[in-house]
């Protein structure tokens, strides 16, 4: 295809806001059928930059032109008008609503009547033409989080966007997904559309774009570069802004007794179904078990039954001997159990309380934080300080506001009031999902601190990297149910894979053996 | 919010508004966008009376002069303030933990009516000793203003019934109940209203000082502003200073972080309703006590529902509740003067929607941009 006129051009973006610059004199451009790469990490302004491309956002100063045209867009249907469509990374669709209904919403036709049948059509025939298929009939609640990335793709597509604007879209996706995933990629840009692909997952950005530019601190530290012609370390250099070394230092594992021990655990789901259908682990003092799995195969459950805050149907969790299930979250704050919530906004933390407040959630009924009525505030005030300095939390003071911190310092001040309570048992979801670099750095120093202190880590996490990393033992989650234990130099990432994706431990040995 | 086109407009620059996110939010701001969200209001409300054919400045004068001019007036307005106080509080207890209490006015109703039983059921005879009596009464009307709260409370925290729907149900039953006793057992020789209570169950007033401070003489001021004044600081310390409060504001704040918190939300859903509710009975209390000296159909212009708009424009804090009840009471009295309803009652609403909408400029930050 000849490269003659840019699919997009922005030319010295501005956008401020107060107090930030999020986009500092920006240059972007995507030619006509490529996957350009938005590299950066949490804050350096890519979601910012894209939403202005997208209409959500006024530029202060700068110039966008579509295709050669000057644009100025007053809102994201203006941009749709011209072709560009956005896929956020929280999904924008209606639950209990179908995926032809979710496609339409929102569009002048049909006006009155609806033909769902003929929509469907309309809608397997653009599914048929792109290979994204999902069932145009089906609830979106009933679909998997990767079907309905389908779905918002689809809606950009029916709307006629020849641009894609994708915000970390391999996110939510198993390895598997992720596969197809950018299958689907290349038969977009083959029917000549172009792609902007955000991530901040260099190892992604390197297999998919063809060209990429980084953004740090509102400012593009690199602009089009062919990935051809560069490295993983390299694009690390230009995203944080010194060298990152990709390995972390960890002493060999000194396990102690059991000191968490889950026996047959079922549970069910909010919705009702049954999540956990007998889940057996054992965690010992000074190890971390890590629990590899696609989201939403239980691991939330697991974490709440564990914690106290999911009634299970049947089974024990026994915290040094004693059972504790279904008693509440009080009770394993008491008995030392640390929870690092996969949601730090929703449950992890209140956004309008003070970064100092976050700080005792769970340590306030006790001295020297709580007397018998009262709270001391000097100690809090002065504990709040402590813990800043220690774990490095980028805040201006300890009463800004919880909400107001980004996701990084947010993910610091909830681990600092875990750890600051001496566990002995560490539950971590997720902990460093959505994080940049630096903040991942950090999160996973904190874990090996612990499990060095003697601590019993169970670590939930989708980056299979950081399970192999971090773990002493791997458990692998599928359904609510184990498919096998594993000690991740003794494995490999094709095995951890097939137990993802539902097959058992034995089953693959067994195979394997039949091989040879 | 969108620009127009400017084309469309010739070579006429067009601004436009924009709202913009705030980050943070200074201390002074929630204080001015309430004075501003009142000045608004009087403007709108002299716009109306300047339609209605009257003139808004005498109007406003009058208001001033009826409700702060003299020591006299300033009294009576202190009266009105008192209730006022007491269920404003409640409501602001209530609100902080986001649990939508409409049900002041009702609970305002129990707490009288429990008050009346200790001296008409009677429970104590007429010639107990008077603070034993005052006592009494206070308990009781507490009590039965916290049941009025236990009962929603309870619904709300074991089978999430919606607190909006049951308060303000529960408003209809209170007023009922009064006035059942009041026409039935109550009623003396057949009016609407119990006969007067015994002089031990008055609340002290400033005249009955007047022997000894003669400036005392004609001020019909009682304790039930000390009631109030406690109550503020009692709930000021339990909001802002204690792990009860903390817990109050986390479940306010993120309910799903209380539960991880350990907090328990069931307990205190209920213990916040309940106290709430014995806020709004205490002012109940207060007023029969202290005012009407005996039962009766009409002992409350919509005090309860006042709370809810005091409560609002104080922004939560139990000391500027006492500041602005003042403002109100000012606003019931005065309106009286000027016309038995109509535009004191407009007036509160309009001042409600316009600290309402202030809200908006708490969060966000109004630019006018030039395009």
């Amino acid at each position: 295809m000849p490269q003659i006129v840019n699919a997009v051009e922005m030319r010295g973006i501005v956008k401020r806001f107060p107090g930030v610059l999020a986009n500092d004199h920006v240059d972007f451009d995507l030619c006509q059928g490529e996957v350009h790469a938005l590299l950066g990490e949490n804050g350096a302004g890519k979601s910012t930059l894209m939403n202005v491309l997208a209409g959500l956002y006024k530029p202060e100063e700068g110039a966008i032109s579509v295709e050669g045209k000057r644009v100025s867009f007053n809102s994201p249907r203006d941009a749709i008008a011209a072709g560009l469509g956005m896929v956020h990374q929280h999904f924008m669709l209606v639950p209990s609503q179908t995926v032809t209904e979710n496609i339409i919403l929102g569009l002048e036709a049909p006006r009155f009547v609806l033909n769902m049948a003929e929509l469907d059509k309309k809608i397997l025939a653009l599914q048929e033409q792109y290979g994204l298929r999902v069932d145009p009939k089906a609830k979106i609640w009933q679909l998997s989080v990767g079907e309905q990335q389908r779905v918002e793709i689809l809606k950009m597509l029916y709307r006629g966007a020849r641009v894609l604007i994708l915000d970390e879209p391999t996110a939510v996706l198993t390895p598997q997904e992720i596969k197809e995933f950018i299958a689907t990629l290349k038969g977009m840009v083959a029917s000549g559309h172009s792609i902007v692909f955000i991530s901040h997952k260099l190892d992604e950005v390197l297999a998919i774009a063809n060209r990429v530019t980084v953004l740090r601190h509102g400012r593009a530290t690199a602009s089009g570069v062919s990935t051809a012609g560069t490295t993983k370390r390299k694009l690390a250099e230009l995203m944080v802004g010194r060298d990152v070394i990709f390995f972390l230092e960890k002493p060999p594992a000194t396990p102690g007794p059991v000191v968490l021990d889950l026996q047959d655990l079922k549970a069910e789901n909010d919705r009702g179904l049954q999540a956990l259908k007998g889940v057996s682990l054992q965690v010992r003092a000074g190890e971390i078990l890590g629990i590899a799995g696609v989201a939403g195969n239980g691991q939330s459950e697991l974490a709440q039954v564990i914690t106290g805050m999911r009634k299970a149907l049947s089974g024990h969790v026994r915290v040094n001997g004693e059972d504790v299930v279904n008693r509440s979250p009080r009770v394993a704050i008491n008995r030392q159990v640390a929870h690092v919530p996969e949601d730090r906004n929703g449950v992890g933390s209140a956004p309008s309380l003070s970064l100092a407040e976050n700080l005792i959630m769970k340590s306030y009924r006790k001295a020297p934080v709580g007397s018998r009525l009262a709270l001391n505030r000097s100690v809090i005030r002065k504990q709040a300080e402590e813990l800043k300095t220690a774990f490095d939390i980028a805040a201006p003071n300890i009463d800004v506001q919880a909400r107001l911190l980004s996701g990084g310092n947010l993910q610091k001040a909830i681990l600092a009031r875990e750890m600051s309570a001496e566990p002995k048992i560490i539950v971590a979801v997720q902990p460093t999902r959505g994080l940049d670099v630096g903040a991942i750095e950090a999160v996973q120093r904190v874990l090996l601190d612990e499990r060095a202190r003697g601590t019993a880590i169970l670590l939930f996490s989708e980056e299979l990297e950081e399970v192999m990393a971090l773990s002493d033992r791997i458990a692998v989650i599928y359904e609510g149910q184990i498919m096998g234990e594993v000690k991740p130099e003794e494995t490999t990432l094709e095995q951890i894979g097939l137990m993802m994706a539902g097959q058992r431990l034995e089953n693959i040995r067994g195979e394997t053996d039949g091989h040879e | 919010m969108a620009t127009n086109d400017t084309l469309a407009k010739g070579f006429r620059p067009t601004y436009s508004l924009r709202l913009e996110r705030r980050l943070t939010t200074p201390k002074w701001l929630p204080v001015a966008t309430s004075v501003g969200a009142v000045v608004v209001a009087l403007i709108v409300g002299a716009l109306l009376i300047y339609l209605g054919g009257g003139h808004p400045l005498a109007a406003y004068q009058h208001i001033l002069e009826a409700a702060f001019g003299s020591v006299g007036v300033f009294n009576d307005t202190l009266v009105k303030a008192t209730p006022l106080i007491l269920v404003g509080l409640a409501c602001a207890l209530a609100f902080r933990m986001r649990l939508w209490n409409i049900g002041a006015e009702g609970q305002f109703f129990m707490g009288a009516w429990g008050a009346s039983a200790v001296v008409l059921l009677p429970l104590l005879p007429a010639t107990t000793p008077k603070p034993l009596m005052l006592l009494a009464m206070a308990l009781a009307g507490f009590l039965c203003g916290a049941l009025w709260g236990f009962i929603p409370g309870y619904l709300k925290a074991k089978l999430n019934v919606n607190e909006v729907v049951t308060t303000l149900m529960m408003n209809y039953i209170a007023t009922s109940w009064v006035l059942f006793w009041v026409f039935g057992a109550w009623s003396e020789g057949g009016f609407q209203m119990s006969r007067m209570f015994p002089r031990t169950a008055w609340m002290p007033r400033l005249l009955d000082y007047a022997k000894s401070i003669p400036a005392f003489g004609g001020l019909t001021l009682h304790g039930g502003i000390l009631l109030g004044l406690i109550a503020a600081t009692i709930v000021w310390f339990i909001v802002s200073r204690s792990k009860w409060g903390y817990e109050i504001r986390l479940i306010g704040d993120n309910p799903r972080a209380a539960h991880y918190a350990g907090i328990n939300i069931v307990r205190n859903t209920v213990l916040v309703m309940m106290l709430s509710g014995g806020l709004a009975g205490l002012a109940g209390m207060s007023e029969i006590s202290g005012v009407v000296h005996r039962l009766q159909g009409a002992i409350s212009p919509g005090y309860g529902f006042t709370g809810i708009i005091v409560a609002w424009l104080a922004k939560l804090n139990p000391f500027a509740v006492v500041l602005v009840s003042v403002l109100f009471g000012g606003l019931i009295l005065a309106g009286r003067e000027i016309q038995p309803s109509g535009i004191p009652r407009m007036l509160q609403g309009i001042i409600l929607f316009c600290v309402i909408a202030s809200d908006v400029l708490l969060r966000y930050r109004v630019r006018l941009v030039r395009s």
